[in-house]
Formats: C-alpha cells, structure tokens, sequence
C-alpha cells in the first residue's frame, strides 16, 4: 500500500471540494494544518465534479482546482469528469 | 479565438488538449530536423516517438491564462491588504524575518533560473507535448520570482537586509550553495534538466519547501510570505506532474535510458538534499511558532511521499537514490548542524542569528530525542551563556568548503555525529575536498565541470572578493569590512546577532506604537 495525497488551501472555495473528497473517498484522511488541509488515502483517491457541483449548486470545472491546489501526489489521470491520483505499485 | 467544429459540439479536455500539443506541430522542411534541435542527442537520450508524451494536466493556453490571472488578482489583493494594514507587524516576533530574508535571497533567485532552464529545455525538444508543457512552467517560475519579489519589497521599507538579493546571490558566501545548484542544472543538457529540475527537485523535495515552510509562514502571521508561497506552489502541482511524466517518457522510450537516468536520480537527489540543509534550519530554528520539525517533514514528504513512488518506478528497473541511509541517519542533525555553522558566521551574512530561548530548546530536544541533548543542546548553551557575559562568538576563520555543494565542510561521518566528514579526490595534480561520499562521487563522475567552481571562500583568499581599487597590502587592512563592502552587507545592521539589532529595536517600537497611543 502506498499513499497518495492531496493538498488545498484551507478557504471558502476548498470546503465543499474537501467535503466531495471525503465523501468520495471513504477511507481518506483530512489532515488540517494551518492555512491548508492535506488529504491521504491508500493508493488511489478520486475528485468528481459531480459531487462538487451538488455541494456548491452551479457547474464546476475540475480545472478550477489549480487556484487552490497546493501539492499533490501519484499519477493523475484527469478527465472532464474526474481527476484520480494512484500510485500502480 | 474559438474554433467551431463541424459537430458544432465542444470538444473534451483531452480533444483539447491534443489539438494544442499535436495539431499545432509541424515538421520542418527547409531545415533538417537535427540542426533545429541540435542538444537534444548528446546526452545518450534514445526517444523513439515524442506523440507518447502525455501530459496529465491538459491545460489549453486559454485555461492557462484564465486561471494564472485569477491566481494573480487574489495574490495582489491580499499583499496589498498585508501592506495597507502593517501586516508585518504581525509576525510572531522579528526573528521570524529572518528566515524570509534568507528565502529572498537563496530562493527567489533560483525561481528566475528556473524559468530560464525551462525556457531553454523546452526549446530543446522536438516534441510539441514536453515543449507546451516546459513554456508553462517557465513563465509559472518567472511569475514566482516577480510575485515574490513584490511581497518581499514590502519589508525591505522596513528591515534591513532585504535590499540587494540579485547582487549577493553573485557574491555572498551560502548563496553559492543554492546559486551553483541552479547553475550545474542549467549547465546540463536538456534531459538532465528535466530529471534534476522537473523530477529530483520539483517532484521529490520541493514540497518540503513549499508546503510545511509556508503553512509555517502562516502559523508565524506572515501573510504575504504565505500567499506568494501557496500560490506558487498551486502551479508546483503541475511541475510535479510534469517532472513525474519525463522520467516515465524517457524510461519508456528505451531501456538503455535506465542507467542514464538513475545517475542523475542519484546526483539531483544528492544534490537536492544538500540545498535543502538551508529549509531545515529554517524550520527548526528560524519559525518563532513552529509547525513541524525539519525531521517530521522529511518523513512526510520525503520517505512517505518518496517511498511510493519510488516503489512506483521499480517496475521501470529503476531504484531509490543513493545515499539514503546516510540521508535517513542525518535527518536527526544537518538542521543543528547548519544553526551553528550560522551562529559561528553571523558576522557575514546579511541576516541575524541568536541564541534560541530555553522553550525553544525544549521543543528541539522533544523533536529530536536521539541527538539534541546529547550533541547540540550543550554547545548551543554554552554559547548563549558566553553571549550573556559580552563574547558572543563568531569564528573568524573562513571555512573549507566542498568542491561539489560549496557547503562548508560541517556535516558529519555517516553514522558517528562526533566527527568531520572528509573525502578527498586527486586530479590533474590537484587536491579536492568534499563533504560526502555523494559529493565526491559527483565530482568523479564530471571532473572537468566541477573543478571549475568558484568557492567563496577560496576566492576571499585569492583576493578576489574585496571591492574594485582594494589595496589588500594598504596599512589597517582589515579584509572582513571589506568583503562586506563588496557583498554590500552593512556591519552592525544588516549581520551580527538579532538581540540589540536595529530591526529587533525598531519592531519593538513600532509595534507598541501599533497597539498603544504612547
């Protein structure tokens, strides 16, 4: 098992996304440190847009993430629908 | 400028993104290929077929320059705010200033080089894919030196030792450190660039900058150190997953890459690791209110985070850098090694050091119970108690310094932290010194360039660091004034120890006149 993470300032924007995260994401666990909130999970760890949009009520774009986004780490895949961080090992 | 399509529907992120990065390639005609990009065979690099770049974050330009912008709009309105408002003021005590002095000048500037090594590399390539992707984070690298310099301007109206960066990075004796690791990098051709910028130190090490360091920024209320480093560090998300994509391309494309590419793994993280001595003072001596110890971050972002992915690239045949035994021991030291080699020289620098306060110590000795109190504890102690009866230290003798990371030789044996690392190589009739066993390898490895380095502290000695018309033979001769003359470092405002310093002073009183009608 290895863990991949991501992390996010912590701000208005970011607190719904954080609570798609852990929705999405079961297992995850949400780190918060000053200023920022950093999110592990084992191997993989997704981001729907979906999710996102319910939360916040208007259309997101998982592009919007890149305001906020302070690290991360994995291999991503990222589509219009979802961004996946995992490791393959 | 849209482009309609015949379906008339819009097209997905990754139709998008491949139009950009394959439809806009040509192949050139009236010159041949190889005379276009003329570096990019030297290396041993075999790429059979550049279209299998992927990149992972598929931003168009236009998304590119939506987002950067807003970026930016957030960035300036709160530095304006941190400014309007005296924010600075608002630092947990004046020391912390300390350690943004020491980012202005050992780490903005490499930002800039950053920006022209991308530059540079992505013109190197013949594919469109890395090339789109290589001119993004050159110009992210050219906004983090601009942004940063622009929040930090904000203290120079107010400290000392803010006020001439690109001037000492040249000069100054630590900066050398970080300044030569940059220029090694840009010295290199385009692949190892990649692997030592984009891969070793984007994707390996620079969350251990970027990431506890400024959520530390924060903790200490430094708000605008926090806003440049955050939004920096939202564009380091791509770099990272630009520096994971390069090492996978090239691996992929042959596997006589392999052997290539795991010496410049084991070199960049070498090498990396040195430069990053700097942050784990920084973090453990430097933040009044301390967020994690140097030791607690390592393990985080480098043995966690590294550990997978190394474990990752294992299928490639590829495995962790060398030296990480050595790495893992010395986690409990370098940062205490590097205070003291400060305090010692706190009369050249162009910031302050001090002896830290006995809660200080404390936390040190909770954070690091296997050698605080046994090897640091007692010297720190000593010092503060000869600093209280007027000797506070500073040596006077200049350093040796190592050949490869221009680091003075004070880190210690792999193992046994009572002793002096020294390794020694001889070549072409001359001695050279290194601190480590992965410097002198460097060294061995590229001898013709590493013997050209220009080492502070040598060059002090050769009479070549004192400012033009200097008559070292003159009577009165005093060559410690006159080195801080050419480094434009002023004696007793910008050095020395904080305690009595004008900042320590002047902060002091502003702040009381902030929260007083005195």
């Amino acid at each position: 098992m290895s863990t991949v993470f991501i992390a996010l300032q912590a701000n208005e924007e970011t607190r719904p996304i954080i609570e798609a995260i852990t929705t999405d994401n079961p297992g995850a666990v949400v780190n918060q440190q000053p200023a920022m909130v950093k999110i592990d999970a084992e191997d993989s760890l997704v981001v729907r847009r979906a999710t996102i949009e319910e939360l916040i009520g208007r259309d997101f774009d998982l592009q919007e993430l890149h305001i906020n986004l302070i690290s991360l780490s994995g291999h991503i895949d990222e589509t219009d629908d979802e961004l996946t961080l995992h490791w393959n090992a | 400028m849209d482009m309609k399509t015949s379906s008339g529907k819009k097209l997905g992120l990754k139709e998008k993104y491949r139009h950009m990065t394959r439809g806009l390639d040509w192949e050139t005609s009236y010159q041949k290929r190889e005379d276009v990009h003329p570096l990019v065979e030297y290396e041993g690099i075999k790429i059979h077929d550049w279209d299998k770049w992927e990149d992972p974050f598929r931003l168009t330009m236009d998304a590119y320059w939506k987002y950067q912008s807003e970026k930016e709009r957030k960035l300036y309105a709160i530095i304006e705010a941190y400014a309007q408002n005296n924010g600075h003021l608002n630092v947990t005590d004046a020391r912390y200033l300390n350690a943004i002095k020491l980012f202005l000048t050992g780490i903005s500037p490499l930002e800039y080089m950053a920006h022209r090594g991308f530059a540079m590399a992505g013109r190197a390539f013949p594919g469109a894919g890395p090339r789109v992707a290589c001119l993004m984070q050159s110009l992210d690298e050219l906004r983090h030196a601009q942004t940063q310099i622009h929040s930090l301007s904000n203290y120079n109206k107010y400290y000392n030792g803010f006020h001439d960066p690109a001037h000492m990075l040249q000069r100054v004796w630590y900066l050398s450190v970080p300044r030569s690791f940059f220029d090694d990098a840009v010295t290199a051709g385009p692949f190892e660039f990649m692997v030592a910028i984009g891969f070793s130190f984007e994707y390996v090490l620079t969350n251990l900058l970027f990431v506890p360091f400024v959520s530390g920024a924060a903790y200490n209320g430094d708000m605008g150190t926090m806003t440049f480093g955050f939004s920096a560090q939202s564009d380091e998300a791509r770099h990272m997953t630009l520096g994971l994509e390069i090492i996978k391309f090239i691996l992929e494309q042959d596997p006589d890459n392999i052997p290539i590419v795991q010496r410049w793994i084991d070199k960049w993280t070498w090498r990396g690791y040195r430069v990053l001595t700097l942050v784990g003072m920084m973090m453990d001596y430097m933040l009044p209110k301390r967020i994690m110890s140097w030791k607690e971050a390592w393990e985080v972002y480098f043995e966690q985070n590294g550990g997978a992915l190394f474990k990752d690239l294992a299928r490639y045949g590829i495995r962790p850098p060398k030296w990480l035994d050595q790495i893992s021991f010395d986690k409990d030291h370098i940062s205490h090694q590097a205070w003291a080699t400060f305090y010692q020289y706190g009369a050249i620098a162009d910031f302050h050091t001090w002896s830290p306060t006995e809660d200080e110590l404390d936390w040190l000795s909770a954070k690091y119970p296997n050698s605080f109190d046994k090897y640091y504890r007692p010297r720190l102690k000593f010092w503060r108690e000869q600093a209280e009866q007027g000797n506070r230290f500073y040596n006077k003798t200049l350093p040796q310094l190592c050949q490869t990371c221009q680091i003075p030789m004070v880190f210690t044996e792999p193992g046994d932290p009572t002793k002096i690392c020294y390794r020694e190589v001889d070549y072409q009739g001359e001695k050279f010194h290194f601190c480590s066993d992965g410097c002198k390898e460097i060294f061995e490895n590229e001898p013709e360039k590493y013997k050209q380095s220009w080492l502070p502290a040598h060059q002090i000695y050769q009479g070549n660091c004192f400012p033009e018309g200097t008559d070292p033979t003159a009577e009165g001769f005093d060559p410690v004034s006159k080195v801080l003359e050419y480094y434009n470092i002023g004696f007793g405002q910008d050095n020395l120890d904080f305690e009595g310093s004008q900042d320590q002073k002047n902060f002091a009183k502003w702040r009381g006149m902030a929260t007083s009608n005195e």
